[in-house]
């Protein structure tokens, strides 16, 4: 990997000098590794209609990591517990979808109200919930790269394995449960692994910020093409982007990295459009002749 | 491929013969009857739909036409009597069946290509990631031409008209080269013109390829001059003839509650309700 040069070659500079301090380091890899998880599950939770749901796991996982610091455990720990906790009984909330909105958001509420509560018993940790809630990338330790590196492994290889099937019971459900699809259990195996992802991007942007990784660069690419792997490509490559320049200006200016992570993604998302419409008057013009006319909807 | 024939077949004057046989039937039931949370839909259904055959499946809304349709699909078990689909027990992920659910509304519409929704119908059941391989484009490629759908095949689902998503819809069922077809209210939402397309292009899978079809409507109009038989749900009974014993101003007035007008045209007949 480039980093790995640069962290390693001794002539380096200034910022790049930086880079060879290990809470560096970590950051760089850890926050690679969730930008790859994250651009691997991003598709689908838009597909399914989820990112309302992944604010709400970020937010059910905020008081399992003040409740691990109070009780003196690791916060990450805390964090994915809780979030595999909340992804699951959201699926399961997910078969009264009318009512689906409003349950997530109560519990939303209530977690949060909880994880304040824990924060306040912990007292002197107010550093420690400052960066669950709004990320520190830069508070990574090894043995956390260690965990986010194995999350991401079991996260890429299941999404590789379950990609196609996943896309046919997200797209058409109908059609894909009449063709002999466990639909149910799809279902089940992708809230975990999102729940998963959650836990360890909220190290580098924090509970109230998850969207930006999760979300955005995902809705960014379906702006700009259609094709499932493509779009995957594109938002791991926006999340990339953007976890790599926050890393890259906090280390010139005092700014939080999340700040810069969260202003990439968005920059991109808002640009999306019009590159979309170049693109689409591009093949317009190409394909002119011989289109039948559309009734858009 | 989607241009495998399958059953029946097409006799050397390209007349379509529809084999009737008890044992090679299409659809067969015996005194079946069916309930859904707990309540009886329908029951006393004993009928054969032959292989090969274009039938109409009518009713009135609520009357079971779409539970029907579940039950040949394997995705509910009858509650009395006994059912074989295509000379099996009906059971789920046959790819022998191809199936066009009523309003197919993809849930995420705009965010895929009319290519990919069609590629699912064959690869979306495989373990892996991605719809282009060469072998699945292939087929994805014969099955848009089947319902001449190669103009919009790379637009996105949702930014294709209604006709045309339903012709992506009869393409995906297509793409396992089934023996069966079972369309649920496909001209829902179609206009006059979109309908005749519609039932043109199954009349052309039904008649080219020998593809059994079941086609839930609840206009029989559009389908008069195509269909062989009519499958009705009536008092609770499904029951089946040949178009000529059902369209007949007596058996249509009892089936839709109101005074029905049978005139005999050119190619086919129409029937109006009568004053
Ligand atoms: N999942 C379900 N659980 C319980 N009852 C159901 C279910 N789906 C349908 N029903 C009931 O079964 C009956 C038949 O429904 P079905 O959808 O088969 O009717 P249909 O003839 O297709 O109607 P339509 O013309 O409106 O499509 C209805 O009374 C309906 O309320
Ligand atoms: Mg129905």
């Amino acid at each position: 990997m480039w980093f790995a040069t640069l962290v390693t070659s001794p002539s380096t500079q200034s910022g790049i000098e930086l880079l060879a301090t290990p809470f560096l380091r970590n950051a760089l890899i850890a926050g690679t590794l969730i930008a790859i998880a994250a651009g691997a599950i991003g598709y689908f939770v838009l597909l399914r209609d989820l990112p309302f749901a992944t604010h709400a796991v970020a937010h059910i996982g905020f008081p399992g990591a003040t409740f691990a610091i109070l009780v003196g455990a690791s916060p990450v720990t805390g964090m994915l517990v809780a979030c595999v906790g909340g992804g699951l009984a959201i699926g399961w909330l997910g078969h009264r979808s009318g009512e689906r909105e409003v349950v997530t958001g109560t519990v939303l509420a209530f977690a949060s109200g909880l994880g304040i509560f824990f924060a306040s018993i912990a007292t002197g940790q107010i550093a420690s919930v400052t960066s669950i809630l709004f990320g520190n990338i830069l508070a990574v330790s090894s043995t956390q790269v260690i965990v986010f590196a194995a999350i991401t492994a079991a996260v890429v290889v299941t999404i590789g394995l379950i990609g196609r099937k996943l896309m046919f019971a997200s797209v058409d459900p109908v059609v894909a449960a009449a063709k002999g699809l466990n639909t149910r259990l799809l279902s089940v195996v992708f809230l975990v692994a999102m729940s998963l992802v959650i836990g360890i991007s909220v190290t580098v942007v924090g509970v109230l910020l998850i969207f930006a990784l999760l979300v955005t660069p995902a809705a960014t690419a379906i702006r700009l093409t259609a094709r499932p792997l493509w779009v995957v490509l594109i938002s791991t490559g926006i999340a990339l982007i953007s976890v790599w320049g926050g890393l890259v200006v906090a280390t010139y200016l005092p700014w939080p990295p999340s700040f810069v992570i969260t202003t990439i993604a968005c920059i991109f998302w808002v640009a999306a459009p019009f590159a979309a419409r170049l693109r689409r008057s591009d093949s317009e013009s190409l394909h002119a002749a011989g289109q039948p006319a559309i009734s858009p909807h | 491929m989607a241009t495998t024939p399958a059953s029946g077949s097409v006799d050397g004057a390209g007349r379509k013969q529809i084999v009737t046989s008890l044992a090679t039937a299409a659809i067969a039931m015996r005194d079946v009857a069916v309930a859904r949370g707990g309540r009886q839909i329908w029951s006393g259904a004993t009928l054969e739909i032959p292989r090969g055959s274009f039938t109409a499946l009518i009713g009135p809304n609520g009357s079971g036409k779409s539970t029907l349709a579940s039950l040949v699909l394997g995705q509910l078990q009858p509650s009395n009597g006994s059912l074989s689909v295509l000379g099996e027990v009906p059971h789920r992920g046959n790819p022998a069946i191809g199936l066009v659910p009523q309003n197919h509304a993809l849930d995420k519409a705009s965010a895929v290509q009319c290519r990919d929704v069609v590629a699912l119908g064959l690869a979306g059941t495989r373990w892996g990631m991605g719809l282009r391989g060469k072998q699945v484009g292939l087929a994805v490629d014969a099955a848009l031409e089947a319902v001449d759908g190669m103009t919009f095949g790379k637009r996105r689902f949702g930014e294709v008209s209604g006709g045309q998503q339903q012709r992506v819809s009869i393409a995906q069922a297509l793409i396992t080269s089934p023996e069966m077809l079972v369309l649920d209210e496909p001209l829902a939402g179609l206009d006059l013109l979109g309908q005749v397309e519609i039932v043109e292009l199954v009349h052309h899978i039904n008649h080219d390829r020998g593809v059994t079809v079941v086609f839930i409507t609840h206009d029989l109009n559009p389908l008069l001059a195509h269909i062989d038989s009519v499958l009705y749900i009536h008092n609770g009974t499904p029951q089946f003839g040949t178009t000529d014993e059902v369209v007949d101003s007596d058996v249509l007035t009892e089936l839709y509650g109101t005074p029905v007008q049978v005139t005999r045209t050119a190619d086919g007949c129409v029937f109006t309700r009568a004053e």
